[in-house]
């Protein structure tokens, strides 16, 4: 299909949008794999090893959230900017730069796995620090395009003009993308390197992601309900003094452990205890909105995966992660199922659901629909069935590793000590295995989702004939 | 626009408090981590020397902190074999080295963070699964060498795969694991059973 229609930073960001989608399907099939490996333990092995798998695992999940991102920020930045996109030539040569390196980091994931101990493999093959595998060439190219990135975004609005929206994103994505380079060292001192490897991982997911969404959903809100710019953007200022000023020292939860000094404990767990504030005003935020608009959108899809991001935030982000970030409770969680449990609801409820509704969004202007109703040709079934079966899939695998990891505490680390046989005393227990296999039937569900998912994000709007009334910023110029 | 807007919610105000809050928050965490940075620095108190590894070492129970803190005791050289500061830097930093090449963390936690299939590897120099004090370099070149004939994983089944890590590379690993059960964790993991010292 043609996107003739499209101005430069949407085309850019379909793409940007097809490499993420692609990544998410690898990210689940490699999540099954390695849920495979807890129930039979020699599944793979010595072929692809637990290691390899979750570290595809998880890096495809970081990688196509970033893709998400990034073409959501496209997406929106003509029209924010009320301008023709700048140096769209440069962005398109990253966007082809970034997904050459990450093929190329994925091959060598899968088929060289691992190297001597030694700088060159950290260079080459793998960092072995979760999160940012990815050798260091792959690291400093992504910093380039990053760069480029940037480049675009804060040009294109310099030229045209800036927004509260926009002013907050790019100051934002400054933030972030400096972050990365505190990771980007090599030190032997374990302590040292896990402190800031912390503020990569932490001040990511927990202050500069969480801001990048704030925006995404401002925007959002506009477009599907047509909220007014005044109180979203004042909803957002507020929002990042809430995050921001719960976040950035709430980073002190990861220090309580690692050989940090005591007053850590302190400061962790106060800040990162306020951290569930902004997102209840997230909540109340969306929820307020569509009551005062009954709900009308425009486009169903993308206003249901908005309020599931606000929900899932909330609770994944919000509730989740304030159940173990008390130094008394986590002296017993860190590290166990439990993290795990909150890693999924997290990262799904908060960052997964808002990169879907943007999709969504494109999709209805791709297509060159003026609405994405309750008059879709087919009822819209493979959307609300995607949309159930993976909120269904991810919450249900949240809960299964939350059982696990109870028990996990209980018995490894209170009753076992803590030590190997405590371990796998817990590993071997029934309500653990119990809970490993539930993990596995919903991780199958949230398989299921997603292939209605990719089929529904292909196919939705494609036979209804486009409106030639339709508004896009194509025109603005 | 009216002028009836109440300060609290206008946009200017909230706009200035954010910049603010976030200008005051980052501040506040660069003094933090001024602070923090010499304390965690190898040599410290909390962080010892690498050369720590030519000690023996131990994690009781404290109980002004009430909590179990590393105790560094007498000479007790790894391998048995004296080495100088730059020495033992040199080995642990091998050692580190293989720890990421073969990424341990895509399985097993250090300090508590990482992946959940496999033990915490915190204080695992001090774990009983090595038998005794005089067995356990042995024992542990062994298993790093042969993991899946030398599993250590009591009937789970599970195996740790073989990384193909040499004689040499396990000393490193080994050197590796003995500095970190050095650290002081804040009594993380809690409840620890040290090897020899079962009740
Ligand atoms: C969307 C935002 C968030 C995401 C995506 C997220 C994700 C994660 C992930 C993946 C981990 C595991 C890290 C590892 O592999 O070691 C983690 C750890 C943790 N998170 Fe979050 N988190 C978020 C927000 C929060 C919030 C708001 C809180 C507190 C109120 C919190 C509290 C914690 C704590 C205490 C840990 C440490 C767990 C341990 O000790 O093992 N998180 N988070
Ligand atoms: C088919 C569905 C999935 C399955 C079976 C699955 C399975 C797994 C497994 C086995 C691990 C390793 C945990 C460990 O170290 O023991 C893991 C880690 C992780 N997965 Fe998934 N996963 C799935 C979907 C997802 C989704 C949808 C997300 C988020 C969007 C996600 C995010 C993560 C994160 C952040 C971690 C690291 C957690 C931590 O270190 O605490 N996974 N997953
Ligand atoms: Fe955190």
């Amino acid at each position: 299909m043609s996107f003739e229609h499209l101005n430069g930073g949407q085309q850019l960001a379909i793409k940007y949008y097809t490499v993420a989608i692609g990544l998410f399907v690898a990210q689940i099939l490699f999540g099954l794999l390695s849920g495979m490996q807890y129930l039979i333990p020699n599944f793979m092995l010595g072929l692809l090893d637990f290691n390899v798998t979750r570290t595809v695992h998880i890096n495809a999940m970081i990688i196509w959230l970033l893709y998400g991102f990034i073409g959501s920020v496209y997406w929106l930045l003509e029209e924010e900017s009320q301008t023709k996109i700048v140096g769209l030539k440069l962005g398109n040569i990253a966007f082809w730069v970034f997904t050459i390196a990450v093929a190329i980091v994925v091959v060598v994931f899968l088929v060289v796995q691992s190297g001597p101990g030694d700088d060159a493999t950290r260079w080459f093959i793998n960092e072995g620090r979760e999160y940012i595998e990815a050798p260091r060439w792959a690291d400093i190219g992504i910093v380039i395009c990053i760069l480029v990135f940037f480049y675009n975004v804060a040009a294109t609005f310099s030229k045209g003009q800036w927004s509260g929206i926009a002013g907050v994103l790019t100051l934002d994505l400054v933030a972030l993308a400096g972050l990365y380079l505190a990771g980007m060292f090599y030190t032997t001192n374990i302590s040292m390197d896990q402190y800031w490897w912390w503020w990569v991982i932490h001040l990511w997911v927990e202050a500069t992601w969480e801001v990048l969404v704030g925006c995404l959903m401002a925007w959002g809100l506009m477009k599907t309900l047509g909220v007014s710019r005044k109180i979203v953007t004042t909803w957002l200022y507020i929002e990042v003094a809430l995050m921001f000023g719960s976040g950035i020292l709430g980073l002190g939860h990861h220090y309580f452990w690692i050989g940090t000094p005591e007053y850590w404990l302190t400061i962790g767990g106060f800040f990162s205890a306020l951290e569930p504030i902004p997102l209840v005003a997230m909540v109340v935020h969306a929820v307020y909105d569509s009551g005062v608009k009954h709900s009308k959108a425009n486009n169903h899809p993308a206003f249901a995966w908005l309020i599931a991001h606000a929900f899932g935030n909330f609770f994944g982000a919000g509730v989740w992660g304030f159940m173990h970030t008390l130094p008394q409770i986590n002296l017993y969680t860190h590290g166990t199922q439990w993290s795990a449990s909150h890693g999924h609801l997290a990262f799904f409820g908060a960052y997964a659901t808002i990169i879907i509704a943007m999709m969504y969004i494109a999709a209805q202007y791709a297509r060159g629909q003026s609405v994405f109703d309750g008059n879709l040709p087919d009822g819209g079934w493979k959307w609300k069935w995607s949309l159930g079966l993976l909120n269904l899939g991810v919450v249900g695998m949240t809960v299964a590793l939350l059982i696990s990891g109870y028990e996990q505490s209980f018995i490894e680390r209170a009753v076992g000590g803590s030590t190997w046989y405590g371990y796998f005393a817990a590993q071997t227990h029934p309500w653990f295995v119990e809970g490993m296999w539930w993990r596995m039937v919903f991780g199958f569900v949230t398989a299921a989702g997603i292939v209605l998912l990719v089929w529904d994000l292909l196919t939705i709007g494609k036979s209804r004939k486009a409106k030639e009334t339709l508004e896009t910023s194509a025109q603005t110029a | 626009m009216n002028d009836n807007i109440p300060w609290w919610s206008s946009e200017t105000f909230w706009k200035k408090t954010a910049i603010w809050v976030t200008g005051f928050m980052f501040v506040v965490l660069v003094v933090l981590t001024l602070d923090t940075l010499p304390k965690i620095s190898v040599g410290s108190e909390r962080v010892p020397a690498y050369s720590v590894i030519n000690k023996h070492i131990d994690y009781v129970f404290n109980d002004e902190r009430n909590i179990q803190v590393p105790v560094i005791g007498e000479n007790a050289p790894l391998f048995g074999k004296m080495l100088t500061e730059e020495e033992a830097e040199a080995l642990v930093t091998h050692g580190k080295k293989i720890t990421q090449g073969r990424n341990c963390m895509g399985c097993h936690t250090l300090l508590g963070n990482g992946s959940y299939f496999a033990p915490d590897l915190t204080k695992a120099w001090l774990d009983p699964a090595w038998s005794s004090e005089p067995e356990r370099e042995q024992y542990m070149i062994d298993f790093l060498m042969n993991p899946e004939e030398n599993a250590r994983s009591f009937g789970s089944g599970r195996v740790m795969p073989d990384l193909n890590i040499t004689e040499k590379e396990a000393k490193a690993v080994i050197a590796f694991l003995k500095w970190m059960s050095s650290i002081d964790t804040n009594g993380f993991p809690y409840n620890f059973t040290v090897l020899d010292r079962e009740e």
